[in-house]
């Protein structure tokens, strides 16, 4: 690629001669990778892609920091997913192993409202708030403020190795090794207490695996972000694949307004626009361009639409004094309709959104619901098989059963087991005592096991099996549970 | 050889020269970053034979400059296991049972630990559930031929039933009729009469004349009433649970030929840990004293 910077004295827009590397003429499946070198731009989905990259990285970074109180037996960090104890914390909400459900239900939701804003508006997710993108754009930030801008940094990268060159490289690379150890080091901090991992980290006391996992992440966003960059999305990702199926003539995609482009060509000042297009073959969005395409090729599988063509042409359409939008968000429909003359309405409401729309309002519910009428009390039962019931030297019949009590709450509580539907039944329990009720305390946010004995009279059964109601009553608060099972004796 | 490269006209490719039937391989090679892999994976080989276990020999292997094994990597993962159940394991040695029992924490140890050396020792012959089966006792319940105290039940465990340990549970129930020292006619009624103790008459001649037979011969041990005698680990012969089967035939059976249950002394067999596990274990099923 030549850096010949044409310049036509005549025009306000410098033209750059580049070529769309990732072109498909361009591209081969044996060729060496040939760099981008994006170009600086500035507009409003540039200015967007700050904001979101600002509130991105400041929710990764910022999240694990933030506090919650649970009352003295729980963490008070507000997200944590605490690995050894088997929990998962999110602000009010805890999530038990036998709950992940929800984390389920969460990424059907997350994968419909994918499915529903790339079907309005492209792909939306790709070009502003996947981490790819925005930890690659932070990356690129950095090449350029350490670098230069575009010019500047292929000069550099064709140079030979002068001192200046290495210490422009040293500096670049370290600065992107710092990101990404920062990166790998706010990871862990989803999984332990944030402030004393924060200090064990640094006292070189913190476990094995936080290095491990702070390690493999560091060697990840390096490789990834700056590094492989848009080679990630090309090659490796998935999405773009099936995102095309989200496209219809209705979604708002990144285009190229042929019909007003074309003939393109270039423009001296003064010149008539009768007659030719108003695409002045500048190449700005080209050199714009992160993906190393050409959007006026139309749309394309490699391009994440993170709309920097269209700040690019914008800015040079206001210093031609041309109307902007030449590049712009537009729909199938409206362009074929604007190339007749006319103009395509709208329409944000059609089958595919509405059916994605319905799936996010369903799921929504559901959660939301089962998540409302949780009960922060669980009691499982489950009966001795082996032996099914003992016969006992008085004539009595004793079964076994094996209790397991779920405190959710963030005190210990105290409860008393009692049974129904067996008359004469007296319950023990090694350690819990005897008698016609049982108290039994459970820690706070925890599982007991609990082992009893039912004894009753052989007289109370009619058959070989009795029904028994195990009654679990909270003492100090209204939490009543009942769960029914058997009462086993011998055949008769 | 850069003069003889035969280029593909279409694709403008090198060509390997080899052609079948006018077509012709085309020479794409692997890409670098993979061959440097496959390179790597074979220095890699190489290390790996030198340091780990690798070859056959015919009757040994190559044992690698490390010095692994598995068995050795096992064993040191079961050492520290041990090790990280070493205040349990301490606790439990050097406290007495009932301090044991006492103890949540320990309990649910001893419990675990009770449960697995059960399953493993005692299953075979008191079944998995402890339900016992005919001739083995059935430990769940709360008839104890020797005791079901924490103490009775740690010297039944160490010492067993009728070994050749000196301290060993024993007693020894005379053969009534096969050493002739009953009559078949008195031992069917002293049958009649114990079947009786458990509300189980037929014939309350035979059960009166049984009753005398009884006081004459079994009392000793039995007890007034068949009650038993947990010391003599004579059984309760009177609350319908039967070791050997509570038919006529099999009382007769027993008054007859005696029966000499015998059960494993373990002192030698299992550390004193394990044993106390067991014993809390095996009270806990329900009927512990």
């Amino acid at each position: 690629m030549s850096t010949t910077e044409a310049a036509a004295p005549q025009s306000p827009v410098e033209t750059i001669d580049v070529k769309p590397v990732n072109a498909k003429a361009e591209r081969s499946l044996y060729a060496k990778r040939i760099k981008v070198f994006p170009k600086r731009v500035k507009g409003t989905f540039r200015t967007t892609k700050w904001f979101v990259m600002a509130i991105t990285l400041g929710i990764y970074y910022g999240a694990p920091w933030l506090r919650w109180d649970r009352g003295e037996h729980l963490p008070d960090q507000a997200i944590l997913l605490d690995f050894p104890a088997r929990r998962f914390y999110f602000f009010f909400i805890e999530i038990w192993p036998q709950e992940i459900y929800y984390v389920t239900g969460l990424l059907i939701l997350a994968a419909l409202t994918l499915f529903l804003v790339t079907s309005v508006a492209g792909r939306v997710w790709c070009g502003y708030s996947c981490p790819q993108t925005v930890w690659t754009d932070l990356f690129i930030t950095i090449e350029r403020w350490i670098e230069g801008d575009r010019n500047a940094r292929m000069r550099l990268d064709k140079a030979t190795w002068t001192k200046d060159k290495i210490v422009k490289r040293v500096v670049k690379h370290l600065i992107w090794l710092l990101v990404a150890v920062a990166t790998g080091g706010a990871w862990v901090f989803y999984f332990a207490d944030a402030p004393t991992l924060a200090g064990q980290l640094l006292a070189f006391e913190a476990p094995l695996i936080a290095y491990i996992f702070i390690a493999v992440f560091t060697a990840t966003t390096y490789l990834l972000g700056g590094l492989a960059r848009e080679q990630v999305c090309t090659y490796m990702c998935p999405w773009p694949r099936i995102q095309g199926a989200m496209f219809d003539e209705n979604s708002f995609l990144i285009s190229y307004r042929t019909f007003r482009g074309e003939p393109r060509g270039k423009h001296k000042k003064g010149e008539s626009w009768e007659g030719r297009g108003h695409c002045i073959d500048c190449n700005q969005c080209v050199a714009a361009c992160p993906m190393g395409i050409d959007i006026r090729d139309g749309p394309q599988l490699e391009c994440i639409q993170c709309a920097l063509c269209i700040d690019a042409c914008n800015t040079v359409m206001d210093k031609i004094d041309l109307p902007r939008g030449l590049i712009a968000y537009e729909t199938d429909r409206n362009l074929a309709a604007e190339a007749q003359g006319s103009h395509a309405r709208i329409r944000l409401i059609r089958p595919r959104t509405i059916i994605y729309a319905t799936g996010i309002v369903l799921v929504g519910l559901v959660m939301l619901a089962t998540l409302l009428t949780r009960s922060d009390l669980d009691v499982n039962v489950l009966r001795d098989r082996n032996p099914l019931f003992v016969t006992l030297s008085d004539g009595n019949l004793r079964n076994g059963y094996t209790i397991k009590i779920l405190n959710k709450q963030y005190d210990t509580r105290h409860f008393v087991i009692s049974t129904e539907g067996l008359p004469g039944a007296e319950l023990s329990g090694v350690g819990l005592g005897e008698g016609k009720e049982l108290d039994v305390a459970v820690e706070p946010d925890n599982l007991r096991s609990i082992r009893l004995f039912v004894t009753a009279p052989a007289s109370e059964m009619t058959s070989e099996s009795h029904p028994l109601t195990f009654v679990i009553q909270d003492q100090s608060g209204p939490g009543r549970v009942t769960s029914e099972t058997t009462f086993r004796g011998p055949e008769r | 050889m850069a003069e003889n490269k035969d280029i593909d006209s279409i694709t403008g490719v090198e060509t390997t020269g080899h052609e079948w039937d006018g077509i012709k391989e085309l020479n794409n090679p692997l890409p670098k970053w993979w061959l440097y892999v496959l390179y790597a994976c074979i220095v890699w080989a190489f290390c790996y034979w030198i340091a780990m276990p690798a070859w056959p020999l015919v009757s040994s292997y190559t044992k690698g400059v490390l010095g692994y094994t598995n068995r050795t990597a096992v064993a040191a993962s079961l050492e520290r296991a041990s090790a990280n159940q070493a205040a349990y394991r301490d606790a439990i040695r050097t406290k007495p049972l009932d301090e044991i029992l006492a103890d949540p924490s320990l309990l649910e140890f001893a419990l675990a630990g009770g449960r697995a050396s059960f399953g493993d020792n005692c299953a075979p012959c008191h079944g998995s559930g402890a339900q016992g089966f005919t001739g083995y006792p059935n430990l769940n319940d709360d008839d104890w031929l020797w005791g079901g105290t924490l103490d009775d039940i740690h010297h039944t465990i160490n010492y067993g039933i009728r070994t050749d340990h000196e301290d060993t549970r024993v007693n020894d129930m005379p053969a009534f009729g096969r050493d002739e020292i009953l009559s078949r006619e008195e031992i069917a009624d002293v049958a009649d009469y114990v079947l009786s103790l458990s509300g189980q008459t037929e014939n309350p001649e035979a059960v009166e004349r049984g009753a005398q037979i009884f006081e004459d011969n079994c009392v000793a041990c039995h007890g007034e009433g068949g009650t038993g005698i947990q010391e003599l680990g004579a059984p309760n012969l009177a609350n319908g649970l039967w070791l050997y089967g509570g038919d006529r035939a099999d009382v007769i059976d027993s008054i007859s030929n005696s029966r000499r249950g015998v059960m494993p002394h373990w002192i030698d067999r299992l550390d004193e840990n394990t044993i106390k596990q067991l014993v809390i274990y095996v009270h806990s099923l329900g009927g512990g004293q």
